[in-house]
């Protein structure tokens, strides 16, 4: 059902759009994501095809998929001996990091990805941090952007899952991505490249709109912009939960 | 059930936070400790943001301990009149205490500061009460007609400014309970905790008060610290988690009145025994995590802003 609703969506997509070489058309299985209270993560799908006026070309045709959260600065500390107690020492701010990223590709990216392409469409995981003195193109790379990668792909902040996408007959593609339950708010970039002979050829971008709703949205508020309310707020509460409890154990015991 | 929390902005489990919640609220209501020592550092463990978790800890210590000092009103085992110069200290001392974290914060070593401190303090705090409470039990078992030694006079009760503390019968100046309720309030606000495992020996040891008051006075002076630090941190940083908060103390609530009914049927020596073996328990963590490499030596903040 979903999947015949999906080809019916294409269709119209395709239709739509102006002939031009290859294009890709895609869509979101949802724009927006709400965080409710018992929000515990969200999958989105990703889905589109392949627009041609002519025969597609011999070479291979790849897909690859990105989701960004907003960028942050994210300051990195690195721990060293001293005096025999482990102490922050050396720290370096990355100027622009997301808090996520995913990455879905049909084929592992460093065989289907220039550098250069890389570069221009800032697509890998250490592209799309940005340090802030200009990263040495190949070589040694800073310790401190590998750290926010490494820290973040264990926390499954940071998802790369090459030859994840189905690939339909060169035209029809589709991937899954596992937003976790952590997430924050705010516009997530999601971007889908198509690529032949290591280039890109054509690029779609749309955003998913993560929010807080409901009592969420209006907890955060009142903290953010009646700061004095709450905090009387949050005691009022602490108070009357410790008078409740004192209260329901003396009725019990009598 | 997994609730995502609005302010920590990660979902946890709803089970665990009561959970969490009740074991230390029984500890809060045995102990007459607030129980913070414990729960910020369970709170870092289960992906709580630091800042977060030592703010809502703060609010949760308030009804744990307003749940505590009830039990106590009715057993008629509070000082009013020690509590509210121990208060007056300590409103004082959390004041003081915020001026000097945001300072050291400035400084960009407040972690490492937060864990010394707590090495430091629970080391001898912990190690303290552990001889002696053990001295206590085994003095009480082999000759146990012996009469209680009387508290001998000391500094405490050469200084001037006189006060009548009826309900623990003593007869001291003002400044020692003041200067204790200070100390109390700065370490409180620094290391993000009520501050009851430094309190209650201080009330013990300096003091001369009968541990049978100690317990129902401390959360006294706990409850206005805290309720203090909530405030400024509310204002300051919007980092007090309502819904957090809510679930961590509706299982400290109900764990602080069972704790207090447990603590009815132990001797004051065992329970100080306990607690120290626990304050003991929590430095020798601490203390480690400064000592061993870290298997993650780079860790994450948010940047920008300073």
């Amino acid at each position: 059902m979903i999947r015949r609703l999906i080809s019916l969506l294409i269709l119209c997509l395709l239709a739509a759009l102006p002939a031009r070489g290859e294009e890709v058309v895609a869509g979101l299985s949802q724009t927006d994501v709400a965080i409710t209270t018992t929000f515990k993560g969200s999958e989105i799908l990703i889905f589109g095809a392949v627009k041609r006026d002519k025969p597609a070309p011999e070479d291979k045709l790849d897909v690859i998929i990105t989701v960004s959260s907003h960028l942050t600065p994210v300051l990195v500390r690195k721990k060293e001996r001293k005096l025999g107690i482990w102490v922050n020492a050396e720290s370096a701010e990355i100027d622009f990091a997301p808090t996520f990223y995913a990455i879905r590709s049909t084929a592992p990216l460093n065989e289907i990805l220039s550098p250069a392409a890389d570069l221009q469409h800032s697509i890998s995981v250490p592209r799309a941090i940005r340090a802030h003195d200009a990263q040495p193109s190949g070589g040694t790379r800073d310790p401190f952007v590998e750290a926010v990668i490494r820290i973040r792909t264990d926390q499954g902040a940071y998802q790369v899952q090459e030859e994840s996408i189905e690939l339909t007959e060169d035209t029809l593609f589709r991937a899954n991505v596992e937003l976790p339950s952590n997430l924050t708010e705010g516009d997530y970039r999601t971007r889908i490249f198509l690529l032949r002979n290591n280039q890109v050829i054509d690029a779609y971008e749309t955003t998913l709109d993560v929010r807080k709703v409901g009592l969420e949205r209006w907890i955060y508020n009142l903290a953010h912009e009646h700061s004095l309310i709450y905090g009387l707020l949050s005691l009022i509460i602490a108070i009357a939960a410790g008078w409740g409890a004192s209260a329901f154990f003396r009725l019990l015991k009598n | 059930m997994q609730i995502y929390l609005p302010i920590a902005e990660v979902s946890v489990n709803a089970f665990l936070l009561l959970g969490l919640g009740g074991m230390v609220g029984i500890l809060s209501g045995m102990f007459g400790v607030g129980g913070g020592f414990l729960m910020t550092p369970l709170l870092f463990f289960i992906g709580i943001p630091p800042a977060v978790a030592v703010a809502t800890e703060a609010n949760q210590i308030v009804a744990s301990s307003f749940s505590g000092v009830l039990a106590h009103l009715r057993r008629r085992t509070v000082d009013f009149k020690m509590g509210g110069v121990l208060m007056a200290g300590g409103i004082v001392g959390a004041a003081l205490g915020i001026v000097l974290f945001n300072f050291l914060k400035s400084l960009g070593q407040v972690e490492l500061l937060i864990s010394l401190c707590y090495v430091v303090f629970l080391g001898v705090v912990g190690s303290l009460m552990f001889i002696e409470s053990v001295r206590a039990i085994r003095r009480s078992r082999s000759s146990g007609a012996m009469p209680p030694k009387r508290r001998q006079r000391s500094w405490v009760h050469a200084l001037p400014m006189k006060m009548k503390f009826r309900t623990s019968g003593l007869y001291i100046s003002v400044f020692p309970p003041l200067l204790v309720g200070c100390v109390v309030g700065v370490l409180a606000a620094i290391m993000g905790v009520g501050g009851g495992f430094i309190m209650v020996p201080a009330m013990i040891y300096i003091l001369g008060m009968p541990t049978k008051v100690v317990v129902g006075t401390s959360l006294l002076q706990i409850i206005a610290v805290t309720a203090f630090t909530t405030l400024m941190h509310a204002t300051t940083n919007q980092t007090v988690d309502m819904a957090l908060a809510l679930l961590l103390l509706i299982g400290g609530v109900v764990g602080a009145q069972i704790g207090t009914r447990i603590g009815v049927y132990l001797k004051a020596e065992q329970l100080r025994v306990l607690l120290a073996i626990m304050v003991l328990a929590v430095c020798l963590k601490l203390a480690l995590d400064l000592l061993i490499q870290p298997s993650e030596l780079y860790s994450l903040g948010a940047g920008g802003g300073h």
